[in-house]
């Protein structure tokens, strides 16, 4: 009798544990999202891959170690590391070197309108049409310097962030404190 | 009335307020130039509404408020629009804004103004726009839109207290102080008006007990108003009791949650000057064009107190005090605790401008070199918010920013208690500001990751749709090509379908 009422019980868990296993579904890999909020939206490339998303795909299949995103620097490193449970590791240098952001600029005299940039532009920044002067919308920059390559006349440059009211904060107070010790 | 006390505090700083306090008011000649930045408060920055070129009058609105949490700015005086561009403003990064600057014509002309007979009969909707319309902001420092403030917690309608702040705890300053003494029974009418828009069912005017003869021109000019909702405190001076939070928990015994405001608990708090400002919106039918400010130090030759034209080069206001000293050191705009330093005295003084320093090498904090933390823990005790400052300055330093906000950092005021009170001489607060303002631009550049996220996305299911449609059409014209074969073959003479269409 016990055994009976033992099968029925374990059926009735194997079919509910079933049910669960359809109906919340895990889509996708939510580790793959949580590394893509870290990495910086640069969309560089200079990482080796074609974005921020398929590097932290590779992140998350232990395809490519995370230290290759110089934009993100070392304090992305170290959240990823944070995120992973891994050591944080320096920076690859073969990936380039961290720098403060920047972003493109087109000398309006010298473009052609060729459209090359609006095409390398992975996010869209760039306005313009054919043979029409392009400009870059600041606002949107990430600062890749993706469309530099292709602009046959070289007109592009990456010129530092114009400092605002919104973005300026305070310096770290230097650590004379270390000195004394 | 029971008061309470706040954790920590200075009770001994030194108040120079006798450099100042005892000079009545004064009224400030009008400049050549004003100069109006159009973010002179807390939120969006106003839009400019007139262009180079136009004639101005005194009181005219010259930028329209931006949004709810924004503020109008109004002329002080006639004058022609010189130009509408970058200058320095009084911030601590020393960064140019946008402003409109105005030569004056000495004229003086002013529009009409429109004043309210009475209040009671206005719906109190009307009369918070006129506070809006007016571009009054908090006037303590805050900068915060008045009316905004006035609106939100008129909507949750359970304001049960009013608290005046004329508790002006920083060292040097002494324009509230004056105000009370001087303009007493305008500040009351105020105080009647804000009940009224408020519902609330009392006002308690506080003051610092260093102030007797102010206290008593406040209690004859209430006796003499006569409304027993509204009652005069006596507080004990005790630096920072002018805070916000600080004074709520001095009257009330409330403690403002972190995160919140003192609306969540039932209590607004106003600076008296920003009272004086709505009566004179409502009753004058005046915007905000002038405010009373301390200029005082070692640095100035005869200390003031004020009625200055906002938008007055602080060089015009320095001039007024009969020039600097020659121990002048440095410019400060806000008192020596939480005041920043300026470049330039070209800059204009603004809504929240409440005292401009000149300060001799003496007067101001040098730095000293700092030494270890020795967790000695009287900055934890000094500290006016009840935060562990010591805690916030291992983690601010070592940009462990997520656990300082456990910690609240930002419920920091950036007093400067601790710094004041720390024997290793630790620019705590300066560690303090860097965390903070580190983590909000952590934020917007998130925003901005995120935004580029979005693009980027969308970016790729355009081109992925792109692509999608080019393989289905030249599969259809595969298709097409096929089905065009077959029947030419067949019949050759049969006429092409696009050769109709051409005709």
């Amino acid at each position: 009798m016990s055994f009976l009422v033992l099968i029925i019980v374990f059926s009735i868990l194997g079919l509910l544990l079933g049910f669960v296993a359809i109906r919340f579904k895990v889509k996708g890999n939510p580790l793959v999202e949580q590394i893509d909020k870290i990495l910086p939206q640069t969309q560089c490339g200079q990482c080796s891959f074609p974005g921020c998303k398929p590097y932290a795909e590779a992140i998350a299949k232990g395809e490519a170690p995370i230290n290759q995103c110089p934009p993100g620097g070392e304090a992305g490193i170290a959240a990823l590391a944070d995120l992973l449970g891994v050591d944080p590791l320096p920076l690859n240098e073969e990936n380039g070197v961290e720098k403060a952001k920047m972003v493109a600029v087109i000398d309006e005299n010298t473009c052609i309108g060729c459209k090359l940039c609006i095409q390398a532009c992975p996010v869209d920044a760039i306005l313009g049409t054919a043979k029409h002067m392009h400009t870059v919308i600041e606002s949107e920059c990430t600062g890749c310097e993706l469309c530099i390559p292709p602009c046959p006349v070289e007109c592009i440059t990456m010129e530092p962030v114009h400092e605002t009211l919104a973005l300026w904060h305070w310096q770290k107070p230097s650590d004379t404190e270390d000195k004394a010790n | 009335m029971k008061l309470w006390r706040f954790n920590g505090g200075l009770p001994a700083l030194a108040e120079h307020k006798n450099e100042s306090i005892h000079l009545a008011i004064e009224t400030a000649p009008l400049p050549k130039q004003l100069i109006y930045p159009l973010s002179q408060h807390i939120g969006a920055a106003a839009t400019a509404s007139v262009n180079v070129g136009d004639r101005v009058l005194g009181g005219q609105k010259i930028a329209q408020a931006n949004g709810v949490i924004s503020a109008p700015v109004h002329t002080a005086s006639s004058g022609t629009v010189v130009s509408i561009a970058e200058h320095p403003i009084p911030h601590p990064s020393g960064l140019p804004a946008p402003c409109i600057i105005i030569e004056t014509d000495e004229l003086d002309e002013h529009l009409a103004p429109s004043p309210i007979e009475d209040f009671r009969q206005s719906p109190i909707s009307e009369l918070i726009n006129i506070v809006r319309e007016a571009g009054i902001v908090g006037l303590g420092g805050a900068a915060f839109p008045t009316a905004t403030k006035l609106d939100v917690q008129n909507k949750s309608s359970n304001i049960q207290t009013l608290i005046l702040n004329g508790a002006e705890c920083e060292p040097y300053i002494s324009c509230d102080d004056r105000l009370l003494r001087e303009r007493a029974e305008k500040v009351i009418e105020g105080i009647d008006i804000l009940l009224y828009i408020l519902g609330a069912q009392q006002a308690i005017l506080a003051i610092e007990d260093n102030s007797p003869e102010t206290f008593k021109a406040i209690q004859k000019a209430t006796a003499e108003y006569a409304n027993p909702l509204i009652s005069t405190v006596k507080i004990p001076t005790i630096y920072p009791t002018g805070g916000e939070k600080q004074l709520i928990k001095t009257l009330t015994g409330k403690e403002v949650p972190a995160g919140h405001i003192p609306a969540d608990i039932g209590i607004v708090s106003l600076n008296v000057g920003t009272v004086y400002a709505i009566q004179q919106a409502i009753v004058e039918g005046l915007p905000l064009t002038t405010r009373i400010i301390t200029i005082t130090g070692d640095g100035v030759k005869k200390p003031h107190n004020l009625e200055a034209k906002i938008g007055t080069p602080i060089k015009d206001l320095i001039d007024c005090c009969n020039g600097y000293t020659s121990v002048a050191e440095r410019l400060i705009m806000g008192g020596p605790m939480m005041g920043f330093a300026l470049p330039t005295d070209e800059i204009p003084i603004v809504k929240a401008s409440n005292c401009i320093l000149a300060a001799s090498s003496q007067e101001v904090a040098t730095e000293k070199d700092p030494m270890p933390c020795i967790r000695c823990g009287q900055c934890a005790s000094a500290c006016p918010a009840s935060l562990l400052p010591q805690q916030l300055y291992w983690l601010s330093r070592s940009d462990q920013f997520q656990k300082a906000e456990k910690l609240n950092l930002f419920d920091c005021i950036e007093c400067g208690c601790c710094d004041i009170v720390c024997p290793s001489h630790i620019p705590l607060v300066q560690h303090f500001r860097y965390a903070k303002s580190a983590i909000k631009s952590q934020r917007l550049e998130k925003q901005s990751s995120d935004k580029a996220r979005d693009r980027f996305e969308a970016r790729e299911a355009r081109l992925a749709q792109e692509k999608a449609e080019r393989a289905e059409r030249s599969r259809k014209k595969k298709e097409a090509l096929k089905n065009k074969e077959k029947p030419t073959l067949a019949t050759p003479k049969a006429p092409l379908p696009s050769d109709n269409v051409e005709n």
